[in-house]
């Protein structure tokens, strides 16, 4: 299929495919089993310039949109759903201060995101609040020049390696959703420490942390947009970001089907390849459709958001959904092709199903995403 | 710093069929790529001109589309690219190569270093770096596998032999061809392959160049490919079984039979 890229998106394309064959695919082993930060990676991906795609070329990034970012996510996951979010929540970091920072907070931490000097987080999710994201506790009082911050966030993608956190905290309880706001908070302030990193399913190169504020102190600067926005920060990055969730889930369903396919040319049973039976090439062109149908909706939502269309929830949300359920159904697909060899950890396959399982629960369970998909639906008719 | 490297582009290996009929390679449909160990000379050269400054030219002879592989080596930090490519050179071997190169070097002008990768991997001859370094009348240390030290008027480099190495000091200009122990090349980077796509690539043929016409091309290359064959696969041994004393005697009499 044709996907009619650019001379530029085809060079960002083939830049992430060529770090995922030639860097990542010979250590996702490795760090899955040992769940280290793979800083060897993410500064191959920096020096490449991948970082920065999306962030504008005033401060350090290249400016060429959320297309990019989701070609770039999506080929780093065919190697590595893993390391692929580290640079993915990095970039989900990274958002808020591109969309809403002032032109201070964007000079002050922009370019050092961009050239991956640094890697950033977003801080929403507390143990009471998860989908419920108005139940949050954490709380930022303001006090003279300086917001304290106090609570605790749980399961902080890239919590603890990175640098740069924009954390959602209560400024006004009594307000409910509109009395969050997002700040910037960055490593080694006071009072900000890290708690449990956690063990996980899949995904395991990335890291997973608790963020523990207490009477943590940070300049009034750091606030970003203004009090009462926190919730609009969060949708408005969220937006941008689930076209990258979805482009994962993509890579992920793309590179297990590549796989897959190989292994069933190759593999002998009752003297001919398992691939000549209609059983298996069936499977092969229901993975193929769907991944290729998911494709058309992770693309057309990443060049709406570039294209500056207002309203991409729906859109964004149906790319993540979709695309997720895919990778979960192939990557299960492909293990199966790989009989009793896919169950194997000695084989990358079964990886590839604990990697995808995530791209169906974060940045929004896909039930979630469902009831965005058909509110919005439903308000469009009451038009 | 001022370095030239040269680079060949060669046919993907890991990919390469050869027609049982002509004995030829099957070109159609094969990748064609740098050869993997001018990638070394290209990393080390683009690592000397961060250490010292300076400039990096590449110099490839070949057909237009060789123009593919210099342009990825501005994406890896090259400053420059010159395509030398004319019919007229067509045929040439390693003989006629270093010496066209060579003509091309000394339109290039003022340089410190040459670094060419050991071999290229479809020729396998590596001939045309010394080859070079003969033309143009300047020391040549092949197979280095480190470069200790760069003063302003030499250089001591580390050169691989099969067991250990031996520590070479050169006066510059000078040139050198690199193993793969010498470096792990970088990828490229967006911003480098940018440049790439807008570089513009030089393009000299024989009459930019001041070469001497019964020594290019196939009338200057003094090799004769007579065959090129393909060797026959081995079939299976032979399998001896019995007592070690009478294995050693039966294996013995085979080898005499063999022995014209």
């Amino acid at each position: 299929m044709d996907y009619l890229l650019t001379d530029e998106q085809k060079m960002v394309k083939d830049l992430a495919r060529k770090i995922a064959d030639e860097k990542i695919r010979a250590v996702s082993a490795k760090y899955d089993q040992s769940e280290e930060y793979p800083w060897e990676i993410i500064k191959v991906i920096a020096d490449a310039g991948l970082f920065g795609l999306f962030i504008p070329e005033a401060y350090g990034g290249m400016g060429v949109g959320v297309m990019n970012l989701c070609l770039a996510t999506e080929e780093l996951s065919r190697a590595c759903g893993g390391i692929a979010v580290c640079y993915a929540a990095s970039a989900l970091g990274t958002f808020p201060i591109v969309l809403f920072g002032n032109d201070q907070q964007k000079k002050q931490f922009l370019p050092d995101l961009a050239s991956g000097k640094k890697v950033a987080a977003f801080a929403i999710t507390e143990p009471e609040a998860g989908s419920d994201a108005s139940a949050i506790k954490t709380t930022a009082k303001k006090v003279g020049d300086h917001y304290v911050l106090n609570g605790l966030k749980h399961f902080i993608t890239n919590g603890g390696d990175a640098e740069t956190y924009v954390v959602i905290a209560m400024t006004d309880k009594t307000k409910g959703a509109r009395g969050a706001s997002a700040f910037i908070v960055e490593k080694g302030t006071p009072g900000f420490t890290f708690g449990k990193k956690e063990d996980k399913f899949g995904i395991r190169a990335s890291s997973t942390r608790e963020l523990i504020f207490t009477d943590c102190k940070i300049p009034a600067a750091n606030l970003l947009s203004r009090e009462g926005m926190g919730f609009i920060v969060t949708m408005k990055t969220f937006d941008m970001s689930r076209p990258g969730v979805a482009a994962q889930a993509l890579g992920i369903a793309q590179g297990a089907f590549e796989l897959c396919v190989k292994y069933a040319k190759e593999r002998q049973q009752f003297g001919k390849s398992i691939s000549s039976n209609q059983g298996i090439q069936w499977m092969i062109a229901d993975m193929a459709t769907e991944i290729e149908a998911a494709r058309g909706l992770v693309y057309s939502t990443a060049r709406m958001v570039d294209a500056g269309v207002k309203d991409v929830g729906k859109d964004s949300a149906m790319a993540k959904m979709y695309a997720s359920d895919v990778a979960m159904k192939v990557t299960v697909d492909a293990l199966q092709i790989f009989g009793g060899y896919g169950y194997m950890r000695d084989y990358p396959i079964e990886k590839y199903v604990r990697d995808a399982k995530i791209t169906q629960i974060y940045e929004g369970t896909n039930q979630i995403q469902r009831n965005i998909i058909a509110l919005q639906i439903i308000k469009e008719l009451a038009k | 710093m001022n370095i030239i490297v040269c680079i060949k582009q060669v046919p993907e290996t890991t990919e390469v069929r050869i027609n049982p009929e002509t004995n030829t390679l099957i070109r159609e449909g094969v990748k064609a790529i740098i050869n993997p160990f001018d990638m070394y000379a290209i990393e080390e050269a683009v690592r000397l001109k961060e250490k010292f400054g300076g400039k990096v030219t590449v110099l490839t002879m070949g057909p237009p589309q060789a123009d593919t592989a210099l342009r990825e080596t501005i994406s890896l930090g090259c400053d420059e690219a010159i395509l030398v490519s004319d019919r007229a050179f067509a045929g040439s071997d390693t003989w006629a190569t270093s010496y066209t190169l060579s003509g091309a070097i000394k339109k290039i002008g003022a340089f410190d270093l040459i670094i060419c990768g050991k071999q290229a991997s479809d020729g396998d001859t590596a001939q045309v770096g010394p080859g070079i370094s003969a033309h143009l009348n300047i020391p040549q240390v092949t197979y280095v596998k480190k470069i200790e030290e760069v003063n302003e008027k030499s250089m001591r480099v580390e050169r691989m032999l099969e067991e250990g190495y031996e520590v070479i000091e050169t006066p510059l200009p000078a040139l050198i061809t690199v193993v793969k122990e010498i470096n792990e090349p970088r990828l490229p980077s967006l911003k480098g392959m940018m440049r790439a796509k807008q570089a513009k690539i030089a393009l000299w043929t024989q009459k930019e160049l001041d070469l001497e016409d019964q020594n290019i091309g196939l009338c200057g290359s003094p090799t004769q490919v007579v065959k090129i064959f393909t060797p026959p696969q081995r079939s299976g041994g032979q399998m001896l079984s019995g007592e070690v004393p009478e294995i050693a005697e039966t294996l013995v009499q085979l080898i005499k039979d063999e022995i014209p």
